[in-house]
């Protein structure tokens, strides 16, 4: 009845030099399938399993260093890095997440990784769990993609079965216990704290940083956090090694990276290419703007990512550095394309009404200023607008930004920015021209 | 009163979780619940506090914070289409405005029948598949044109009558 219907958002070949959705159909998910690609032989040369001498957990590190992986979650934080800081001698238990709240909008590439390649997940976390000394991991999936998280349930099972999870994993002395849990509709828990925070039961309220999750995480312990994607690359580059890895991207921007490619292009879908490879190219992928219209703008990041006009776009490389340099940030890989028929003042009302619903409404900054950015969005949508509304928003922007808990304010903010900057006269030419400034 | 099984089901949360730690298992717990009853009563969440050693208003407080748990009872189908902007560049709120048409209630509603609810949603994490629904909290629906839309609750409606 609900069989879902023509899901092919990365069965489409058009991806270059894949490492995680390479040879991929959507049937071919269970163990065997992902052993026949190479799976877990990264897993088996570091515990020596493979012949082999094995791999120290520093020397793991030091591979992902060498690999220069950044968090694909959207931070793009060096993972090696943070792997370093977790306390090596800690007595008590640490913990393993993986964040796969994938929640910003346009981003859907953490469930196509988890619905069909769900073990390159478990490796890279088995592969993480083992440098870090931690026994006990667990994957927090989005709650509306409930099926993913039935998935990987499943391919935790067969993990567990084959002995690649567990107690004495492959007859080594290294234990790991990977569970799955799954939230149930809130944004904010993609935040690495409001996720802590949701795995303990609570309102996913995220926490003051610093501490950081390396020395104050999960119950109090020390706790690192990766994305889904993240995690999903370890195995490909303790495979083939670290400088491999840095040579298929570019320098400082390390593998490939997956973009959820939507909106105004023929065929909407994740892309897996290397880091730096050119927006033009990707657009070429993915079809092109959609029937046969002009490309207007670019969200390149998700929506927290400021706008960026066409002919700014089409100058970047897909990587950290490039997107940053043009005034925005690569964050977790969503490009959402807009055609020349767009309406900025309509697509920035519905992200601000995003954020006003979103906002957990624990700092008074982004509880207030999310709901009055919409208000004030919205009445120039409608006509009502003042003359000073455009200088009203960059205020109450900046006013968020910076000054609350959790970076959800700053995405809130930095959109509003972005898009007065770019596309001031669209809000102009909605404004009514005799309203009095102190209306 | 929980069943064997819901406390089946339960179990096999809660033993995800440090022994002294087992409040980390109330999303899945309610998740559970709604599956079962439709709902999460003010009942349910005493027997999931119950359960987990929890206060009951801890638990009130986690069902009013995540968005799919429904306070209220629902249609039999619960309908979430999602209207954000990746979804709204590709007909999203057009699938919506069409359901909207097609059940005769506005967005929140419940049709007569008690048959149906609408509601938009934000981001599902499909967006390259937009239109995309959601469907009782666990089936994803995929590509919703209208046409597809129209089968799809037609389909539902003769199977129920
Ligand atoms: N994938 C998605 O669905 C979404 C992604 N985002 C992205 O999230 C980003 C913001 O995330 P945040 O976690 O607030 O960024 P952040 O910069 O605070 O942290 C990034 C990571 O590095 C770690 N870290 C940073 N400095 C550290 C230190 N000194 N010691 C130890 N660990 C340290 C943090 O714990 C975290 O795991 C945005 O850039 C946005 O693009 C935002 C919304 C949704
Ligand atoms: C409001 C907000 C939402 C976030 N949502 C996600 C998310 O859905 N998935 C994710 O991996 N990171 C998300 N992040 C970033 C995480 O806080 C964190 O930086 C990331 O999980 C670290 O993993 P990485 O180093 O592998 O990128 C979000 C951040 C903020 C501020
Ligand atoms: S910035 Fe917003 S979402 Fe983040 S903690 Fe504060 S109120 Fe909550
Ligand atoms: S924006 Fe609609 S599913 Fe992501």
């Amino acid at each position: 009845q609900f069989a879902a219907t023509g899901v092919q958002t990365c069965f489409h070949g058009r991806h270059i030099n894949p490492q995680i959705l390479a040879n991929l159909d959507g049937s071919n998910w269970h163990l065997g399938d992902y052993e026949s690609r190479g799976g877990y032989q990264a897993l088996r040369k570091i515990l020596g399993q493979d012949g082999g001498a094995g791999l120290t957990p520093d020397q793991v590190i030091a591979e992902v260093k060498a690999g220069g992986l950044r968090g694909r979650g959207g931070a793009g934080f060096p993972t090696g890095l943070k792997w370093s800081f977790m306390p090596r001698q800690f007595p008590g238990q640490k913990y393993l997440v993986c964040n796969s709240d994938e929640g910003e909008p346009g981003t859907c590439k953490d469930r196509d990784i988890m619905q069909y390649n769900p073990h390159s997940v478990i490796e890279g976390m088995a592969i993480a769990a083992y440098a870090m000394g931690i026994s006990v991991g667990y994957n927090y999936i989005h709650g509306e993609i409930f099926a993913t998280y039935q998935r990987f349930e499943a391919a935790l099972d067969e993990a567990r079965a084959a002995g690649l999870l567990g107690d004495n994993i492959l007859g080594s002395s290294f234990n790991f216990q990977l569970h799955a849990a799954h939230g149930f509709g809130a944004y904010i828990c993609g935040e690495e704290t409001g996720l802590l925070e949701s795995l303990e039961g609570k309102k996913g309220q995220p926490r003051f940083k610093p501490p950081f999750p390396a020395s104050f995480g999960l119950y109090g312990k020390p706790t690192t956090i990766n994305n889904t994607e993240t995690f999903a690359a370890v195995p490909w580059i303790i495979r083939n090694g670290g400088a491999a890895y840095l040579e298929c991207g570019k320098p400082n921007n390390g593998g490939t990276k997956i973009y959820s490619v939507s909106g105004d292009v023929e065929l909407p879908g994740n892309y897996e290419v290397p880091m730096g490879t050119p927006f033009a190219k990707l657009l070429e992928l993915a079809g092109g703007v959609r029937k046969g219209r002009t490309l207007k703008a670019v969200i390149p990041g998700g929506s927290s990512s400021p706008v960026l006009p066409a002919s700014i776009m089409m100058e970047c490389t897909m990587d950290y550095d490039s997107i940053a340099k043009a005034g925005s940030m690569l964050g977790s890989g969503a490009v959402i394309v807009m055609d020349d028929s767009r309406c900025m003042v309509e697509s920035l009302k519905r992200l601000s009404y995003f954020y006003m619903h979103e906002s957990c409404g624990q700092c008074t900054p982004c509880r207030e200023g999310t709901g009055w950015l919409w208000r004030v969005v919205d009445r120039i949508h409608n006509g009502l607008g003042r003359q000073s509304d455009l200088d009203l928003l960059n205020s109450v922007a900046d006013n968020i930004q910076g000054r609350t808990i959790c970076a959800l304010g700053d995405a809130a903010a930095m959109p509003v920015r972005a898009m007065i900057k770019h596309y001031r006269h669209e809000f102009e030419a909605m404004i009514p021209k005799n309203t009095s400034q102190l209306a | 009163m929980i069943s064997e099984q819901t406390k089946a089901l339960f179990d096999r949360e809660v033993a995800k979780y440090p022994a002294s730690q087992k409040q980390s298992a109330v999303m899945a717990c309610l998740q559970i619940v709604q599956q079962e009853r439709g709902f999460v009563s003010a009942e349910s969440e005493k027997l999931v506090a119950e359960y987990l050693g929890m206060a009951p208003i801890a638990v009130h407080e986690v069902t009013t914070f995540y968005n799919m748990y429904n306070q209220q009872p629902v249609g039999k189908y619960k309908l979430n289409v999602c209207t954000n902007l990746p979804c709204q560049l590709r007909d999203g709120a057009k699938a919506l405005q069409h359901l909207e048409h097609k059940l005769g209630v506005a967005m929140g509603e419940t049709t007569k029948d008690g048959m149906f609810t609408l509601q938009q949603s934000e981001c599902l994490g499909a967006c390259a598949d937009s239109p995309v629904m959601l469907v009782n909290d666990i089936h994803m629906c995929s590509f919703m044109s209208n046409e597809k839309l129209d089968q799809l609750i037609d389909g539902l409606k003769s199977a129920e009558a």
